[in-house]
């Protein structure tokens, strides 16, 4: 259940009083203004809005990417905000999965070694590591694909090996920036099916930014961002709340 | 006052600042050699990007293997020349000449004195007496085979001993030459690099009639550049006073006889004389010329190791900037700085590793080849080899290395250091 300015103590996700200011020349712009957030274990949450409005930079936030100017935001329990740069980079090499609109694999490698990366950063052995890269390539359907450099692959595929890459070393959330921003409205449909499947049958916790409405249908709950807050809240199946905070 | 402190200040910077570059390089390179073990970025991620970007990655390769080749070309020349004289003496003999004198072509020594020095401790001696050769050094232009254009060649007129002093120098073709005759002996180097010096044949200089009677292998030192001859007729023929010698050579009972000889011969009030071995004085001899080969050579290799790492820079930074959504992408799945930085030296590393074999491998022909050069000590001709041993190819692959690192550090370190979220937000 997502709750937008809520106390949330038994969310997996937990921001609060978040602002993001980012200075241009002797301007100041306010990309995210006291913004309050609690995402539980398992949910499934599309961040909708137009340009501008934040949507991309809540998700490095969230990531680990960068830094809150003022607020907290807390996952597990850790408070990821005033975590060093190393902390922060170890932190989301355990928790987090990221999938990005242009899949962003490593061309030089192939299937199996871009979906291993993640994995070595981990004390896994080499033996260990093959079995996770396996049951997640069989995991997104590509088992056979292996051996297979990004570019003899399709860009629906390229999307499944990414999200193989992101669900390897079963982070505590994954972090999707309009993940099927470049592929068509059918390879779009079988990847939010695969995201769906995560949610239903892994119990991953997804947070996705998309401009397209059918794709954020297929989330569980949509919430809006206009102007660096969060002014609307759609819950897709129950417990709609909708709330905004500014 | 201000001056010498602003100057010495100025040293003391300058100091820090080549200290902080050669830890920085050493810290780099073996940064960058263990980074396959402790660093997390599979090292086939490199390995595949230097293959795909193989034409920034072959001009790289070229620049750095360019300067390694001509680094290990000169030093191997530098070395030969030193190997060349140096083989000239030999630790079992002493040289002794005209107190002061830097070389043979300075020196004078009497008959007297001679005889004083045949006398001393420590002189090996066999059925004709004690093993000293009297010598006299001249300087005669000879035609070059080459070119046909006259080159000084050193014409030493020593005792009819010589050979018994010299054991190192062998008579190869013809005979020794005949005492109190106009007869020539000549090296192997200068045989065949001067025309008319060939056994049976007869030529004219200064103002004398000489046969070329022998020809000798002096094991690859300068005595192959120079022709042999009886010092008592070259005196004459150069119109030089009988009793006076430029140097003469003794062949010690034993290497270890030298500090007994020279102090006998030393504290003799009649003599006026200096005793070195003879493998230090043509070591000396060979110091100028090998200076000047290395620090020529230094300051070619150096001109074009700037050129190199400009190109490593380039290689590296274009690497870099066509990567920014690979390196941003592993920062932001977990990969750190550290891990980024080693990955991106290891790459310049494996490049100009490579570079500096190639380098190496292409100056590799030139061992053994002969040149010739003016010995300013004799000013007469020397011919050496290139000398291109396993520890100048060491050094050479080392200096590529360096190169290496000082293209690939500053873009590794910007590569790393590129806040993620703005990387991935550019692309």
């Amino acid at each position: 259940m997502v709750k937008v300015d809520a106390a949330g103590e038994s969310s997996l996700i937990n921001v609060r009083d978040l602002d993001k200011t980012y200075r241009r020349g002797e301007e100041e712009i306010d990309v995210l203004q006291g913004l309050n957030l609690d995402v539980r274990q398992g949910e499934f949450v599309a961040f909708m809005g137009p340009s501008g409005s934040g949507k991309t930079t809540l998700l490095n936030l969230l990531g680990g990417l960068d830094v809150p100017t003022r607020g907290s935001i807390t996952v597990s329990g850790d408070e990821i905000t005033h975590m060093s740069a190393g902390k922060l980079t170890e932190w989301r090499a355990r928790h987090v999965g990221f999938i990005f609109q242009t899949y962003n694999l490593i061309p030089v490698l192939n299937a199996f070694q871009n979906v291993e990366l993640p994995l070595l950063l981990t004390k896994l052995s080499k033996a260990e590591r093959r079995d996770h890269v396996e049951a997640a390539l069989s995991v997104v359907g590509l088992a056979d694909r292996m051996k297979h450099f990004p570019r003899q692959l399709s860009g629906g595929q390229e999307q499944r090996v990414a999200i193989a890459r992101a669900i390897v070393a079963d982070p505590t959330f994954l972090l999707c920036d309009e993940p099927t921003g470049d592929l068509d409205r059918k390879r779009a449909d079988e990847i939010m099916t695969l995201m769906e499947e995560l949610v239903a049958k892994y119990h991953k916790t997804i947070l996705m930014v998309t401009h397209d409405p059918l794709v954020a249908a297929r989330a569980h709950t949509i919430l809006h961002l206009d102007k660096g807050v969060l002014v609307e809240a759609r819950q897709a199946s129950q417990d709609t709340l909708a709330g905004g905070v500014a | 006052m201000v001056a010498k402190l602003f100057f010495g200040l100025l040293m003391t910077l300058a100091a820090i600042a080549a200290l902080l570059l050669i830890l920085t390089v050493v810290g780099g390179i073996i940064a960058g050699l263990l980074a396959p073990f402790v660093g997390s970025v599979p090292v086939a991620y490199n390995f595949h990007s230097v293959r795909v970007r193989w034409t920034s990655t072959i001009v790289a390769i070229l620049g750095i293997a360019g300067t390694v080749g001509v680094f290990v070309a000169m030093l191997s020349l530098a070395r030969g020349f030193r190997a060349t004289l140096v083989a000239s003496g030999s630790p079992g003999n002493a040289l002794v000449m005209r107190a002061g004198a830097t070389s043979e072509m300075m020196g004078g020594i009497t008959l007297d004195s001679v005889r004083v020095v045949q006398d001393a401790p420590g002189i090996a001696r066999d059925q004709s007496g004690p093993l000293v050769t009297q010598e006299v050094v001249g300087v005669v232009p000879f035609p070059l085979l080459s070119t046909g254009t006259d080159a000084n060649v050193q014409v030493r007129g020593v005792s009819p001993n010589v050979l018994r002093i010299r054991t190192f120098v062998k008579i190869i073709g013809g005979r020794m030459f005949n005492p109190g005759l106009s007869e020539l002996v000549v090296g192997k180097n200068a045989a065949r690099t001067y025309s008319g010096l060939n056994v049976g044949n007869t030529i004219n200089f200064g103002g004398g009639r000489w046969q070329v009677v022998g020809v000798f292998d002096a094991g690859g030192s300068s005595f192959d550049s120079e022709v042999w001859c009886d010092a008592h007729i070259l005196s004459q023929v150069l119109k030089r006073p009988d009793n006076i010698f430029q140097s003469a050579t003794v062949h010690l009972s034993s290497p270890s006889a030298f500090q007994q000889f020279k102090d006998a011969v030393i504290s003799d009030p009649r003599m006026n004389v200096d005793v070195v071995r003879e493998i230090d004085y043509y070591a000396k001899q060979s110091t100028t010329m090998t200076r000047l080969i290395t620090v020529l050579g230094g300051l070619v290799a150096a001109i074009m190791a700037i050129g190199a790492v400009f190109a490593a820079l380039n290689t590296m930074y274009s690497a870099i900037s066509e990567r920014g959504r690979e390196i941003a992408t592993m920062r932001a799945i977990g990969f750190s700085t550290w891990n980024v930085i080693l990955s991106f030296l290891f790459e310049a590393l494996l490049i100009s590793f490579v570079a500096g074999l190639v380098g190496c491998l292409a100056v590799l022909p030139l061992n053994g080849l002969t040149t010739n050069t003016m010995n300013f000590q004799t000013f007469s001709n020397v011919a050496f080899a290139f000398k291109i041993t396993f520890d100048l190819l060491l050094m050479g692959v080392l200096f590529g290395l360096v190169m290496g690192i000082l293209g690939g550090l500053l873009p590794a370190v910007r590569a790393a250091l590129r806040p993620v979220a703005v990387a991935l937000r550019e692309l």
